[in-house]
């Protein structure tokens, strides 16, 4: 479902971050990107989404090589991706059904369906009885959840999240944890960049680490491996 | 497989919803570039009335210049008669004549009692002036190639071709214009682009809003239709002080004016059409330079 074969990338400015990178990621996995700072887990995840292109190799997500895509495809492979990010992204003037919902009206989905997925994503992640606040109204635990909701309102077969926890409190970061672990056991893949070390070490799942652009370790049920 | 763009109407009016937000939002930018284009539009208006004008008239000067040629003066009339049909003759022979008129002196002194007054009528008891030959060439920046084959033929007591007059005006409404398209293009180049930094300053308090749309797949043309939306909102509202002003001006301008110039060499144009179609320019004009302006931010701070 996901595969990198050789990927190369090489920034302008000269910074290798991913130096020949070959994995697979199946439908329904859980999988942990985890490494110290700079080591190039942020460009393997964007490059997912085709925030980032590679240099060389292929990225290959639900079929389709998204290395050789055109400009005009990006936005269909978008939709059936759903991306999570440490400072959540919310709209601050729209509230927590509108920000939801924003991710189906710029696809022009049709307003019942709007209405009703919303609905069913909000009261997944716990916030149906919050849905006219505003985000600042809400507890940062509160709005990554909404963020949440928000990349699965789509129904994506795969799920990035880059650093989901990083802007939270240990409780919330377990609450969301359990979010994406509702999701995965629905068939969803999910992909995490994360410096929890407590996390990886509980939830045991897939962890692939990468240093210096590249898989140093790739276990399933692996732990954390860094210190601090 | 790409995302479809076939357009829904809820689309359409989220589209123009976004852009009306934007232009408040941004009232104060909103109104500077408004009035940059009212101004610009004013003067295209005004500058395209005057032209149109002016322009009317030299071609109705161009289409009336003739040369005037006045015949030698012999006092046999058979000599006189025989003369005048061998030179009627030979200046139809020259190419590019258009058309040869023959007046008699006779019909000189009445043109001239005509416009000079009853007091030349002392002259019909012996009639001064010389018969005359009016030429119309079929060109006539041909004119003066013409008066100077003319001017070599027999019996040819002087020829008026009255080029000076008409090479003057054509040289000063060439100025004119000339100074009038290079001013105005400065000022459509400064008004793009005003309105391109007002979109520019729309796109980048809505940042955040665009980052979204992009990750959950919105298209390109999604995300900058409500900018170029917003430009054309710019340039339409800017042109309509300016077709208010032009038509109100000219429509009772044209009413002193009109009568006061019968019979002289100055015509204005009929209200209608020229309203309509000065109205059309500057509609055009505005609803151009408002999309070009915002394309040119759309183009550089919208890449995917």
């Amino acid at each position: 479902m996901i595969s990198m074969k050789d990927v190369y990338k090489k920034y302008p400015n000269g910074v290798v971050a991913a130096n020949g990178i070959n994995v697979d990621i199946k439908q329904g996995e859980f999988v942990y990107v985890v490494g110290p700072s700079g080591a190039g887990k942020s460009t393997f995840i964007k490059m997912m989404y085709s925030e980032e292109k590679p240099t060389s190799g292929d990225v290959i997500i639900n079929n389709k090589n998204i290395a050789k895509m055109k400009k005009g495809q990006i936005p269909q492979l978008r939709r059936e991706l759903g991306v999570v990010f440490q400072d959540f992204k919310l709209l601050p003037k729209l509230s927590v059904f509108e920000n939801v919902a924003f991710a189906l009206e710029v696809i022009e989905e049709h307003p019942k369906i709007i209405k009703k997925r919303v609905m069913e994503v909000l009261d997944l992640v716990g916030l149906k009885h919050k849905m006219r606040m505003l985000p600042s109204e809400l507890s940062g635990g509160e709005q990554q959840r909404v963020s949440i909701a928000r990349s699965i309102v789509n129904v994506p077969k795969i799920v990035i999240a880059d650093e989901p926890t990083g802007n939270l409190d240990p409780e919330n970061s377990w609450e969301i944890m359990k979010i994406f672990e509702e999701i995965n056991t629905r068939g969803t893949t999910v992909v995490m960049a994360t410096h929890n070390r407590e996390i990886v070490n509980t939830i045991r799942k897939r962890v692939i680490a990468i240093e210096s652009g590249m898989i140093a370790r790739d276990i399933d049920g692996g732990d954390y491996g860094y210190e601090g | 497989m790409e995302v479809t763009t076939v357009m829904k109407g809820r689309t359409i009016r989220r589209h123009f919803r976004e852009s009306f937000k934007s232009l408040g939002r941004n009232a104060w930018m909103t109104f500077a570039s408004v009035s940059a284009v009212t101004v610009t539009l004013l003067l295209v208006g005004v500058f395209a009335i005057i032209m149109m004008n002016l322009n009317n008239t030299a071609t109705s000067v161009e289409d009336d210049v003739e040369i005037k040629v006045l015949i030698e003066i012999i006092d046999d009339e058979q000599q006189a008669k025989a003369a005048e049909n061998q030179l009627i003759k030979e200046v139809k022979n020259i190419s590019g004549v258009a058309e040869v008129k023959y007046s008699t002196k006779d019909d000189e002194l009445n043109i001239l009692i005509d416009t000079l007054g009853d007091e030349f009528k002392l002259y019909e008891q012996s009639n001064p002036l010389r018969s005359a030959l009016y030429v119309k060439a079929s060109d006539p920046t041909q004119i003066l190639a013409i008066s100077d084959k003319i001017k070599k033929l027999d019996n040819v007591h002087n020829v008026v071709d009255g080029k000076d007059t008409y090479e003057n005006l054509f040289s000063f409404l060439e100025t004119g214009r000339n100074i009038g398209i290079v001013l105005i293009l400065g000022l459509l180049f400064t008004v793009i682009f005003l309105i391109s930094n007002t979109i520019r300053i729309t796109i980048i308090a809505r940042k955040d809003e665009i980052e979204i749309m992009k990750l959950v797949g919105a298209t390109n043309s999604f995300v900058r239709i409500p900018f170029l939306l917003e430009g054309m909102w710019i340039g339409i509202l800017g042109s309509i002080i300016p077709m208010a002003i032009v038509s109100t001006a000219y429509y009772n301008l044209h009413k002193v004016l009109a009568p006061e110039l019968k019979g002289q060499l100055l015509q204005l144009l009929d209200v209608s059409p020229l309203i309509w179609q000065v109205n059309t320019l500057i509609i055009l004009l505005g609803i151009f330079i408002g999309l070009w302006g915002s394309f040119m931010s759309v183009r550089k701070f919208l890449r995917v």
